[in-house]
């Protein structure tokens, strides 16, 4: 970054008063410091040194011990020492794999963002190029309530979506029953319980994800959208293209490596995703409601508490998101993100 | 000529009334939360639920400020809350200028080992990593304090506090920092006097992301501080509150209002820098 040159001829005198040049004080302790870290080219390393610790201390090692652990039998008489914890080789995945639980809570993911990753994409991609098209007042207003439908807490977000769909008192049910029947509408919506089991509440839930999700969608496809030199969208018009040809023709083919990080993003986060299902699906009351995360939390956190075979199943957890996120640093190089 | 003008602009208001449906649609569950946090409980529990309160009432909030239901007043984890967040984006943001200058000034042998490490880190899922961290916190005798979760927010945000400020130090032009240096001044010195002051703006908008990463994580919160009610956080709180609380959705969506209210409206005042800062941050990198 910087080199210092002090004590080096050249530098006038200080204006106090001229010090005598030739007797060279000895170097002080921050001085030798300086000389060593020039010496050996240490000053990035040094800086890099507090992140490195931190992280490595309160991620990089926690992540090791999950896959210690899931190698172990660690449960409560191991966590309050009364046995030593043993290793059991494989047993723990074998265990999960003969799980009918996680076969389950499995499927869930998976179903679950196979469904809400492209509906948030779409969502995401339609208001960006809405937002392209508007006014800059318009824009900053459409923009502005997405940015704040983006920055609600997690927590809130979920509590307020249960709060719209309870059926005593919430709109959803109230709005359905009012609907006209050949819209799906009718009385035997009012008091319909839409957390009670998986396929409503997992219903709501995308709903709650694609509103807390589009908004970062939106925003960055405008962002790339506005790369796009405004001639080659003119002259295609001009060509006579519509705008679905337009946008696959010109807009998605520019926008391909974004889109690609965009895709791999929401993956990681809806497959990965936790505090929404927490709070929908009520805490951890409704088993057959466990997504992949949930049913690995509970594993660990409820009594008694499996801590080897939920370390089994996060280390799975990990493992597929980790795969995910090669994928997206890949993306993210060829990006140039990595300069 | 006429015709063209008039379909433009009749196409202009199409999309105007477009924008202005989404952000309706956009914004109904967070004007639903605050107009049910208004009402009174005949109104939430009507047949006919209603946009707006008819007869808005601060009962609800009377409730919360109370803290009847838990025992400890709104203010206690709202001091919690603000507690953990500003120690972890200090502590956060320090650190992470440090790594942004040796990764955006320097170029050495694992800079882009180090980089791809930061963008995997931030991927690991907590749910998986709070077992073991919890594990590690009780034999430490972390657990039921907020300076484990300090700790824990620290390291967790800064990934993107990094890879963020990396831009920001990566565009303070450097030969300012020569001139400097060329006018005898040390190291210590250039950081302190021309690095930190132009990089200011850039921890400001960093540190957004941070405080709000600290300011609504719930898995280590909620795992951490277990049963022990006067540490809780705010949005362990709005989740405690509204698991107790079952139908009393006044109470809830007051409690709940009162912890997203202030960080939207802090969003809406730095809406415009924020864009920017959040592509670049997500995309760009």
């Amino acid at each position: 970054m910087v080199r210092t040159i002090q004590g080096q001829p050249g530098i006038p005198p200080s204006p106090a008063g001229p010090a005598p040049r030739h007797v060279k004080p000895p170097a002080t302790l921050r001085q030798r410091g300086g000389q060593w870290i020039r010496r050996y080219r240490a000053a990035p390393y040094l800086l890099l040194l507090p992140s490195a610790a931190v992280i490595g201390a309160l991620v990089l090692w926690p992540t090791v011990q999950i896959g210690m652990f899931s190698f172990q039998n660690y449960g409560l008489p191991q966590v309050l020492g009364v046995v030593p914890t043993q290793w059991v080789g494989f047993s723990n995945y074998s265990q999960i794999l003969h799980d009918s639980e996680f076969w389950l809570s499995l499927r869930i993911s998976l179903l679950f963002a196979v469904v809400v990753v492209p509906l948030t994409l779409i969502v995401g991609t339609l208001v960006g190029l809405l937002l392209s098209h508007l006014g800059s007042k318009m824009r900053t207003f459409v923009s502005g309530a997405a940015l704040l439908a983006w920055a609600t807490p997690v927590v809130s977000a979920s509590v307020i979506f249960v709060w719209l769909a309870d059926p005593d008192g919430g709109v959803v049910d109230w709005s359905l029953s009012k609907l006209p029947a050949w819209l799906g509408g009718g009385a035997h919506w009012s008091g319909f319980s839409w957390t009670n089991s998986a396929l409503p509440a997992y219903t709501l839930l995308t709903v709650l994800l694609i509103w807390t999700g589009f908004p970062f969608i939106a925003v960055t496809v405008l962002a790339g959208l506005r790369t796009i030199p405004a001639e080659l969208h003119e002259s295609a018009r001009v060509d006579g293209a519509s705008g679905w040809g337009i946008f696959w023709r010109i807009t998605y083919p520019l926008l391909k490596p974004i889109f690609l990080v965009l895709l791999l993003l929401s993956i990681i986060w809806d497959f990965g995703v936790f505090t929404q299902v927490y709070i929908v699906t009520g805490e951890l009351g409704n088993r057959d409601e466990y997504n992949l995360g949930i049913y690995e939390y509970s594993r660990a956190f409820t009594q008694p508490p499996a801590y080897g075979m939920a370390s089994a199943l996060a280390f799975i957890l990990t493992i597929v998101l980790l795969i995910i996120t090669v994928g997206y640093v890949r993306a993210s190089v060829r990006q140039g993100a990595i300069q | 000529m006429t015709t063209m003008t008039w379909s433009r602009k009749s196409r202009r208001a199409g999309l105007n009334l477009l924008g202005v449906l989404v952000a309706l649609v956009t914004l109904f569950p967070i004007l639903y939360m605050v107009a049910t946090a208004f009402k009174p409980a005949n109104e939430i529990y009507s047949l006919t639920p209603h946009p707006i309160p008819l007869h808005p009432t601060l009962a609800n909030f009377r409730t919360v400020f109370k803290g009847s239901v838990i025992g400890h007043p709104y203010w206690t984890f709202l001091a919690n809350s603000l507690f953990v967040t500003l120690s972890a984006v200090v502590a956060s943001s320090l650190i992470a200028l440090l790594a942004a200058i040796a990764l955006a000034r320097f170029r050495f042998r694992f800079r882009t080992t180090y980089l791809i490490m930061l963008l995997i880190v931030q991927m690991l899922p907590q749910q998986a990593l709070v077992i073991s961290l919890y594990l590690d916190f009780r034999s430490l005798g972390l657990l039921d304090s907020l300076v484990g979760l300090i700790l824990v927010y620290t390291a967790f945000a800064l990934p993107v506090t990094i890879w963020m400020l990396r831009n920001f130090v990566a565009a303070v032009p450097r030969q300012m920092e020569e001139a400097a240096a060329i006018d005898g001044a040390g190291p210590y010195r250039v950081f302190w006097r021309i690095m930190l002051p132009l990089v200011a703006p850039g921890l400001v908008a960093t540190s957004v992301f941070a405080f709000i990463f600290a300011y609504n994580e719930f898995i280590f919160a909620l795992t951490f501080l277990g049963t022990d009610q006067s540490h809780f956080t705010l949005p362990i709180y709005v989740q405690f509150f509204y698991g107790r609380q079952g139908a009393d959705w006044g109470a809830i969506m007051a409690t709940s209002t009162l912890f997203t209210i202030p960080v939207l409206a802090f969003f809406l005042l730095i809406q415009r820098r924020l864009a920017s800062g959040l592509v670049a941050g997500a995309v760009k990198g």
